[in-house]
């Protein structure tokens, strides 16, 4: 199978950067607003993993706000990625592993569109995903490695997948092409209106995507004072400089989790998983316009999820500080 | 399902994979496990065992001891990390395993051939699948870089000649193909069904039935595989679980989310 490369020329890349405006400025806006600094066509980066620090406040806007021929890629991609095909947003999910979780076997929506060609799942292995945003970060077009060799997952990526003997020791290895998003989604417990950003527990592959991507919007559970981060600059795991937009969006994950704040909204996920079982397209559909069309706000949508979930992940969330 | 009339056992096939597979471990051991069976696995062979031995979460966790009844649905939600020594970024929590840090990769199969290739992408041909399967995650990862344990259900659907598509390699054609491939380390060591324990001949690396649980026959074993397997010129009949293993298993997992 032939893909366009993503890899991005190098001055390019370079002048993308130096173009935008780097200066120590305020950047806070609605997600409204911040949705329209995503084009159709953009490549698309999301961060958190699985159920985890999922985007969701900022996908939900996407998705309102029409977007379409999204590249999006992730190291692991949930209901996230069935909403998104659902809704039009997008036809190619660059990812490992594709489906809503374990506990729910595999995703109906995810197999609705891949059967039936209707979208591409371009498939890699997980350290691969993670060591392409790597070369992105680090400015380069390849990193090498030693997985995915010898598997069909290498034949399937076609042209992007390429060896060479090492020069030093003779080794084969295999040569991961940079992915360098346009832009990155990235959600985090808290960041100052400049975005630096502040993120508990698991970090996935959030920061080199930060750092590969040509600007980061960031959703966070609640904006500080830069006072505040400058009292523990070594929690600060994203510099501003990466950073286009902060948007305040409380409980933006669900009903995915956010370290230390919430679990999963496991009720929810069950119900969708049940919609999406009977018939995934329709299922998926009724889902979107119920959640996501539906609400005049994200307030709303939590609204509409209700209060008793709410409360029961973010009781959950906080367990993980107790003894 | 498979065709066998399934024993009167105090205990679920679930439960016997995770007992089973457990006592593959050993103390001291890096492992890097999935959810489900393997992760209840390796806790039951921390808890019976190996106390010093390590788990490794996709997700980004070093050594984290699970809390009973907080079972994480993913390798990658914050139950992953209760008590654990370390949280880091899911590249480099996988590539330890490239450098050289895992003594075992332990995870589940959706389908395996007889060089213990695993297939989780597509049921049919991949440019035309029945049915297409959630893909590789870190399963490429982790079978390519260390020795792997798997633990499945054996049924000859699951249990197929060639994989219809190798996600993760095994020894890939048998004899010498795996290292020839690019792959000169690691490579599948155990596979646990709730029939029987296979390895892999040393030479032509085709699967072989190491031990059997007990009251399983050979024709069993055969009856639910796709391929004609090997059987170890000593076949041992593994010993049942016990109460104590049980005991534990039904104390990390009381919702029976795994061990249904």
């Amino acid at each position: 199978m032939k893909s366009e490369s993503l890899i991005k020329p190098y001055q390019q890349l370079r002048g993308a950067t130096l173009a935008r405006d780097r200066g120590l400025r305020e950047k806070v806006m609605s997600l409204e607003e911040a949705a329209k600094l995503v084009r159709d066509g953009d490549h698309v980066g999301i961060g958190g993993c699985t159920m985890s620090r999922t985007p969701m406040a900022m996908i939900w806007a996407l998705i309102r706000a029409r977007r379409k021929d999204l590249t999006v890629s992730r190291s692991i991609t949930s209901t996230e990625g069935d909403l998104l095909l659902a809704s039009g947003a997008s036809r190619h999910i660059i990812t490992s592993w594709f489906s809503q979780g374990i506990v729910w076997g595999v995703s109906k929506v995810m197999r609705h569109f891949t059967e039936n060609k209707l979208a591409r799942f371009e498939e890699w292995s997980h350290m691969s995903i993670g060591l392409r945003y790597r070369a992105g970060a680090m400015g380069i077009p390849f990193m090498p490695s030693r997985s995915m060799i010898g598997s069909d997952v290498s034949k399937r990526v076609g042209d992007e997948f390429k060896t060479m003997e090492c020069p030093f020791t003779g080794d084969r290895l295999v040569l991961l092409p940079a992915l360098n998003p346009d832009v990155a989604l990235i959600h985090v417990q808290r960041c100052d209106a400049y975005g630096n950003a502040q993120l508990d527990g698991l970090q996935f592959m959030d920061i080199d995507m930060a750092m590969a991507a040509n600007r980061v919007i960031l959703t966070t559970e609640r904006i500080v004072s830069n006072d505040q981060i400058r009292r523990t600059p070594d929690q600060t795991r994203i510099p501003f400089f990466t950073v286009e937009a902060v948007v305040e969006a409380p409980i933006g994950c669900a009903p995915h989790e956010c370290y230390g704040v919430y679990e999963p909204f496991f009720t929810q996920l069950d119900a969708y998983a049940e919609r999406t079982a009977k018939n995934a397209l329709k299922g998926c559909c009724d889902y979107l316009d119920e959640f996501y069309l539906g609400p005049k706000s994200w307030a709303d949508y939590l609204a509409k999820i209700g209060m008793d979930e709410v409360l029961d992940a973010c009781r959950r969330g906080r367990s993980v500080h107790n003894d | 399902m498979t065709k066998h009339q399934a024993p009167r056992r105090a205990y679920t096939a679930s439960e016997l994979l995770a007992v089973m597979a457990s006592r593959l471990l050993k103390d001291g051991q890096v492992v890097f496990a999935g959810v489900g069976i393997p992760l209840l696995a390796a806790t039951l062979a921390q808890r019976n065992f190996a106390p010093h031995l390590t788990i490794l979460f996709e997700g980004g966790t070093i050594g984290p001891f699970i809390v009973p009844g907080e079972l994480p649905p993913s390798t990658n939600e914050q139950r992953c990390t209760r008590r654990s020594n370390m949280v880091l970024p899911i590249t480099d929590v996988l590539l330890l395993l490239q450098r050289g840090y895992v003594d075992v990769g332990f995870m589940g199969g959706a389908q395996i051939d007889r060089f213990g290739n695993l297939n989780s992408s597509f049921i049919g041909e991949a440019d035309n699948p029945t049915i297409r399967l959630p893909g590789t995650g870190g399963g490429n990862d982790i079978s390519s870089l260390t020795n792997m344990i798997v633990a499945m259900k054996h049924e000859k659907r699951r249990f197929v000649r060639d994989v219809d598509f190798i996600t993760s390699p095994g020894w890939i054609k048998g004899h010498r193909t795996r290292d020839r491939a690019g792959l000169p380390q690691g490579g599948m060591w155990r596979v646990v069904t709730d029939l029987a324990i296979m390895g892999f001949d040393e030479e032509t690396r085709e699967m072989k039935v190491l031990a059997m649980h007990e009251g399983v026959t050979r024709e069993e074993v055969r009856d639910n595989t796709g391929f004609a397997l090997l059987f170890d010129d000593h076949v041992a009949t593994a010993e049942p679980p016990r109460q104590q293993e049980l005991a534990v298993l039904r104390e990390l997992d009381p919702e029976r989310l795994y061990t249904a």
